[in-house]
């Protein structure tokens, strides 16, 4: 069974998890204002979608906690699970 | 053919042609190139050669020919799909399946079952019914059933699930559901191709595109560089790879799905069965074995991994619809990689690079697509322009706005 770390409940199964999708940081009203309509389907639409490490969103369930994890999306490694803060927002989508 | 087979094994040497010539080394130009060795690649390169009469063409593929998706899917067929778009591009393909044994000379074994898509609940069954009215109204065969006529012709099936799962309350049934030989058709068009002229190298991995001034100029691969103005990516499961050396970004993303085949059986299983809400679809294949799928992974992996929890799961809704299979054992199981888009439909056509053609999207829903796509592709790389059964699936749709909700597709939970 796939163990997956939680960063406020540790080590737990994958069962109790719900995959997100990619991180991509969120548009403040400012920017959405300015941006044009190809840049808002590319938000809405277009993922990276390629081979590396990966920047995504994680739910546990029980908890109810959403938190970021870094995984490899060819080999399926963790390589880091931590609670979203502004530095991620901040970071933009190049995760 | 009897006649010549009894003439091939009485004969001392081994007579027959190979399925397909040994390629030499690549030339240094190609009017088109194709990446990816499946059905689509294939298909299309096929129709290039014969419809369009574009023979300088080369088929480049990493592995071996049908190594990806054409291999690992479930083999179904079918075209009772919920969009006007989809439906009569499928069913399209569907004809033109129905004859391809005698087009490419080949026994495909495609066999046409009927396919039952079970509904679990009074929402489903809305769904069932709204597919079964767009399928009639573009002359596709396809009918709304109550549970007990599913009985008269599974007379196997459990309607109540063992009481773990909800009722069956109907099915969407289609007759002209099918199944086929996957690789067979692989190797059809690879044949045909490969005597109209088209190269097919194998062992021939692309590891970038040249883009000059917005247009196509050339492809790298392992074994060096070919000149080409036309590129076709028909790599489904690996088509982020492709799409990030021209720097086009697409909605896909790859998810893994698992199939699994049990034992072999006496045949008893003359349909093709669905559940939805059950994620599972189940054929016997004309081994015995029964085949059976799932649906996706739950979370993006660019890997064919397999795993317990699949085997587990598929198991155990398998047995809820019949539970007499309780005994039978999982012979394999594998996984395939499915490029998934946002609408669950595929994406192709023309793209906003100059001679840069897209055949990928193709998630759940590739199999049955093959001769189709092949065709469309091909008058497409021939034009430059999309072929009309295709517009709707153009990646603009996206930046456009003009998706199709395409909630037919397998194995996608709706």
């Amino acid at each position: 069974m796939k163990i997956i770390h939680c960063p406020v409940n540790g080590p737990r199964p994958l069962q109790e998890f719900y995959f997100g999708g990619q991180f991509r940081a969120v548009p403040t009203s400012e920017q959405e204002d300015a941006m044009t309509d190809a840049e808002w389907s590319d938000y809405a639409f277009n993922r990276d979608g390629s081979p590396g490490i990966q920047k995504e969103w994680w739910y546990h369930t029980p908890s109810g906690t959403w938190f970021i994890a870094e995984r490899d999306i060819v080999t399926d490694v963790f390589v880091r699970t931590y609670l979203f803060d502004q530095a991620d927002q901040e970071s933009g989508n190049d995760g | 053919m009897p006649y010549r087979l009894l003439k091939f094994g009485l004969s001392s040497e081994y007579s027959e042609p190979r399925m397909f010539p040994v390629q030499g080394d690549l030339r240094d130009a190609y009017d088109v190139v194709i990446i990816g060795g499946g059905g689509h690649g294939l298909a299309a390169a096929h129709y290039l050669a014969t419809e369009f009469g574009i023979t300088n063409v080369a088929v480049l593929e990493k592995g071996y020919l049908g190594r990806g998706g054409t291999g690992r899917n479930t083999a179904i067929v079918r075209s009772n799909y919920l969009t006007p778009q989809g439906a009569s591009f499928y069913q399209a393909s569907v004809e033109l399946f129905q004859d391809l044994s005698r087009q490419l000379d080949l026994n495909l074994f495609y066999s046409e079952r009927g396919h039952f898509t079970l509904a679990h609940s009074p929402a489903s069954l809305r769904t069932q019914r709204w597919r079964a009215e767009v399928n009639k109204q573009l002359g596709i065969d396809s009918e709304l059933i109550t549970p007990e006529e599913v009985r008269k012709m599974v007379p196997e099936i459990d309607l109540q699930c063992g009481g773990h799962q909800p009722p069956i309350h109907g099915a969407l049934y289609h007759p002209p559901g099918a199944i086929a030989r996957h690789d067979a058709v692989a190797w059809g068009y690879a044949r045909r191709a490969g005597e109209a002229g088209v190269e097919i190298h194998q062992q021939t991995a692309v590891t970038d595109i040249e883009v000059r001034d917005g247009a196509v100029c050339g492809v790298h691969t392992n074994k060096g560089f070919i000149k080409t103005e036309k590129v076709l990516s028909a790599v489904a499961g690996w088509t982020t790879e492709i799409t990030q050396m021209v720097g086009l970004r697409t909605p896909l993303v790859i998810h893994p799905l698992q199939a699994m085949v049990t034992e072999p059986l006496k045949p008893w299983l003359d349909k093709i069965v669905v559940s939805a809400s059950l994620h599972l679809y189940v054929s016997q294949s004309s081994r015995g074995e029964l085949v059976a799928g799932a649906s996706l992974d739950p979370y993006e992996l660019i890997s064919m991994r397999s795993s317990l929890d699949f085997a587990e799961g598929t198991a155990g809704h398998l047995i809820d619809l019949f539970p007499m299979l309780g005994d039978v054992k999982v012979l394999r199981q594998w996984a395939g990689l499915c490029d998934m888009t946002p609408d669950f439909s595929p994406i192709m056509g023309t793209t906003p690079i100059r001679g840069f053609y897209l055949d990928a999207g193709w998630g759940t829903w590739g199999f049955k697509a093959t001769p189709i796509s092949g065709l469309t592709m091909a008058h497409t790389l021939a034009t430059g322009r999309d072929h009309e059964l295709i517009e709707p699936f153009n990646v603009s749709r996206f930046s456009d706005f003009q998706l199709v909700g395409e909630k037919g597709a397998a194995s996608v939970g709706h």
